[in-house]
């Protein structure tokens, strides 16, 4: 934990992604199994050990030291965990183990432990670490670690212990759990590439750039293929052979988290060997439903008969990623579209069907399908258009977020899905929940304000919001909390607003109007939030830098 | 009588009726006794100074020989006697040439520490506690958060550093008097036997460190042959804080910001600075050395000066000391 602890001081302060690098890097190769797939899992957000609330923390404090000393040195330092790691007085006790804390043991430990006896083993483990392990433990406890690094960082700094790239280990890292003893033996050229024996794997998603100006002047209409993006939960369902012959389904979240438990209806209509990149919606009578009627069948475990009927799920294709056992993602996207056709109208439902494809030629013909899709093949379903995709015809799939083979063209550019910062109580009849909210977007690994909000949002899901605050609040200052945001842990928020401007008040740059929560977007990870530059390319011509 | 007939602060300083000078005095006085040479403790323009040989060389090293119109020095533990009171120096364990200041006032006595710290510091005599009636104490890092580790501990951070980024060069902020050549003197002493390279404003004071027997190795100063960037890869480079962020630090390639201070215990400052790789080594009494030392001289009364009174006084309360808040104006409380 001393080592891990070390990185994870150095890369709090370290700004250069290069720099990260090496840090990562260093410490895999410095540090054994399993403590190092341990941290992998910590960094990417795979291991969460949230068993600590701030309460609990002040409570095992104040056992120790004088409560106005405590008030004097958590108002100097700000940060709950941290004033906790420096001023935790260590009993000076010789028969305390002086060997050092292993995240294994923590791990282990945590598990056989009841809620009650928690206080017990944090304030032992408290004792016989120095304040960094310290640091790292309590931030590890209360789930506020943020060092700033994304699992794609992590990821590369390990595919770089050999010479792998970062893609390979996308390619794999679904079907394995931590401490991952096999995938570093694997890059270090020690062991077999890991073998993803689930029938029906998880393929990394390729998500798009959002267009800016001047890329249509670079750029050739003959090149790009357009559909429409709908507005709903981007997924992937896979179905595949086992080795009995059977076909295994799944239906993925875009961050490969399995959800075909809450969607047999669909599981059921996906009746053959393929992988469909597609988007989650409702359809009812063929008509594609309101983001907030797809949202009754969402963050469920299971689903009733009843609940099917009144919400049926449907996958509208984008992409076909693999079929009858061959994987198509090295291809052409001009090919894949073919198959994918081909595909869904071999499927004997009609809970799978295609996003049609926008007839243009210039890229004024795709603007103008943009603004009134139902002109151009949307119809009656116009208002669940989220705007437009356009990518290469000679694109292939690949992991992430390349930049160049495809574009998003959102049809109201005035929005941005910011991950939510900070949280203040109300006024007057909202006094009782926390219902002004800072949000962020993303500069580099940081997450930096860029606007407030305080409507938009309904009853229910101020009340959601709130208990998300409260049950995630890693610090509080006065009124306000500030809440978990990792790339991996946090809530976004898709915030709509009226006009953006250069503002030398807020640390973003940017300064929003009117600004108001249009949805809450549970589904989507705080990394895949908008970024800064996104934000930017809306700012007045004359305000660009 | 009361402690505070014979010395109290006024605005110019703590004075001392009966002795009729001022300790430390931050405005130019008659007379004035000088605990050690950190610019808001020692300033130009009095008319008589007292201090150790090594203070008064440090003044006029950085004011001139003319700083003030009459000097004298004195050595560790003489009693020297001025007007009623009598005044002895003691080593104070901050920098060279620091020290506390006793004063004797029938029968009693109060000391006025200065600055001072109780680690070990291979640049300096180390700290003598005094018996005495009033311990007028720092308290720069008088907050139950700032405990400073061991300084041979954060050395070696620097030292990682330096062998896991080759092809870059440490800048090492630290205080021109003291710190800077405290750094030097712990890489030395874990094995450290390169050129450290030095900014312009830390020669004179480094060849004075030098010529007083501290042994800091081979020296150069920070400057650049055109177009050699490269010069100073792998180098460590100390500077005064202020210089990181002007154009002087521009000439270092891909540099890694270090600093070497109490303040880097906590990590949203260390941000806010830019810092990436912060050293805490600090010239001062942390939490825990400030309360051994209090519980280690036991004094009648403990006065506070600069820095966090409010947290120092609520533990003498606690602990059953007298405790009073001088609120002395004039000493910054960044500076170390
Ligand atoms: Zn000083
Ligand atoms: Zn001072």
């Amino acid at each position: 934990m001393r080592a891990f602890s070390h990185l994870l001081d150095r890369l709090i302060l370290t700004p250069q992604r290069n720099g990260k690098l090496r840090l990562l890097k260093d410490y895999f190769t410095t540090t054994p199994d399993p403590e190092r797939g341990l941290a992998l899992a910590v960094i990417t957000g795979q291991l969460n050990l949230p068993s600590a609330k701030p309460a609990m923390l002040r409570d095992l404090i104040q056992s120790r030291m004088d409560p106005v000393l405590f008030a004097l040195s958590y108002d100097y330092v700000g940060d709950l965990a941290e004033t906790i790691s420096l001023a935790w007085p260590e009993k000076a006790s010789p028969d305390l183990p002086n060997s050092d804390l292993h995240l294994s043991d923590i791990v282990e430990t945590l598990v056989k432990t009841s809620r009650r006896e928690t206080p017990a083993l944090v304030e032992a483990w408290l004792d016989r670490s120095d304040s960094s392990v310290r640091y790292a433990l309590l931030k590890l406890l209360t789930g506020g670690l943020r060092v700033g690094v994304s699992a794609r960082l992590a990821k590369t700094a390990l595919a770089q212990l050999g010479e792998h790239d970062v893609d390979e280990i996308e390619e794999i890292w679904h079907g394995l759990e931590p401490p991952y003893e096999t995938l570093f033996a694997w890059v270090e050229g020690t062991g077999p590439r890991p073998e993803n024996d689930n029938p029906a794997p998880f393929r990394p998603a390729m998500l798009a750039h959002p267009i800016q100006d001047d890329d249509f002047t670079k750029l050739d209409a003959g090149d790009f293929g357009a559909e429409f993006k709908w507005d709903g939960i981007r997924v992937q369902a896979s179905a595949g052979l086992a080795l009995d012959g059977t076909l295994k389904r799944a239906l993925y979240s875009r961050t490969g988290e399995d959800i075909a438990r809450a969607f047999p209806d669909l599981m059921e209509a996906l009746d053959a060997d393929m992988t469909i990149d597609g988007e989650l919606l409702v359809l009812i009578e063929g008509r594609v439903q309101p983001f907030n009627v797809l949202q009754q069948r969402l963050n469920r475990k299971t689903v009733s008969a009843k609940m099917m009927r009144a919400y049926p799920a449907h996958i509208r294709a984008y992409d076909l990623l693999v079929e009858k056992g061959t994987d198509l993602r090295a291809q052409p996207f001009s090919e894949r579209r073919k198959r994918l056709e081909q595909a869904v109208a071999s499927l004997a439902t009609s809970r799978i069907d295609i996003s049609p494809l926008v007839n243009f030629d210039t890229w004024d013909a795709v603007a103008a399908a943009r603004q009134t899709p139902a002109d151009h093949g949307a119809g009656v379903d116009a208002d669940a258009v989220e705007g437009l995709m356009l990518k290469r015809w000679d694109s292939a799939y690949v992991p992430g977020r390349p930049k160049g083979p495809w574009f998003k063209w959102k049809r109201d550019p005035l929005s941005v899905d910011a991950v939510l910062m900070y949280a203040q109580r109300g006024h007057g009849k909202r006094s009782s929940f926390y219902s002004d909210y800072t949000f962020g977007v993303w500069r580099d690994e940081e997450l930096v304000p860029v606007g407030k909000a305080y409507f938009g949002f309904t009853d229910d899901e101020l009340k959601e919001i709130d208990r998300f605050v409260r049950n995630n609040t890693i610090n509080r200052f006065g009124p306000v909390r500030e809440v978990t945001h990792s790339q991996e842990v946090g809530l976004v928020l898709e915030v709509a607003f009226e006009g953006l401007n250069r503002s030398t008040r807020h640390k973003s740059g940017v300064a929003m109007r009117f600004p108001r929560i249009a949805r809450l977007r549970w589904d989507k990870p705080p990394a895949e939030a908008d970024r800064l530059e996104s934000l930017e390319a809306l700012l007045p011509r004359e305000d660009r830098v | 009588m009361r402690f505070d007939d014979w010395l109290h602060p006024t605005p110019k300083g703590l004075y001392c009726p009966p002795g009729d000078f001022y300790i430390d005095p931050v405005k130019p006085v008659a007379r004035a006794l000088i605990t050690h040479g950190h610019a808001d403790h020692a300033r130009p323009g009095h008319t008589s100074v007292l201090a150790s040989q090594q203070t008064l060389d440090i003044m006029a090293l950085r004011y001139g020989e003319g700083h003030a119109e009459h000097t004298q020095d004195i050595a560790y533990g003489v009693q020297q006697t001025i007007g009623d009171v009598s005044v002895s120096f003691h080593p104070a364990g901050h920098v060279l040439g620091s020290a506390q200041i006793a004063v004797n006032y029938k029968g009693k006595r109060i000391v006025a520490s200065g600055d001072y710290k109780r680690a070990d510091d291979p640049t300096c005599l180390s700290f003598e506690p005094v018996p005495c009636d009033v311990f007028i104490t720092e308290a720069t890092f008088a907050l139950p958060v700032f405990r400073h580790p061991d300084d041979r501990q954060e050395i070696q951070k620097l030292l990682t550093s330096v062998a896991q980024f080759p092809e870059r060069a440490h800048l090492v902020g630290a205080y021109a008097l003291g710190k800077a050549q405290r750094v030097i003197a712990l890489l030395r002493e874990a094995g450290y036997d390169e050129t450290i390279f030095i900014h312009g404003a830390m020669q004179k004071l480094c060849d004075y460190y030098q010529s007083q027997g501290v042994d800091l190795g081979p020296l150069a100063p920070a400057t650049l042959e055109k177009g050699k960037k490269g010069n100073f890869a792998g180098a460590i480079v100390v500077g005064p804080p202020s210089a990181f962020a002007d154009k002087w630090a521009r000439r270092f390639p891909d540099p890694i910001a270090a600093f070497a201070s109490g303040w880097m215990q906590v990590r949203q400052r260390a941000k806010q600075r830019g810092v990436e790789l912060p050293l805490i080594l600090s010239d001062h009494c942390d939490w825990d050395e400030l309360l051994a030392t209090i519980r280690e001289i036991d004094p009648e009364e403990v006065w506070i000066t600069h820095g966090r009174e409010d947290a120092l006084t609520r533990w003498c309360e606690l602990n059953n000391y007298t405790a009073r808040p001088l609120s002395l104006v004039g000493y910054e409380e960044e500076a170390e």
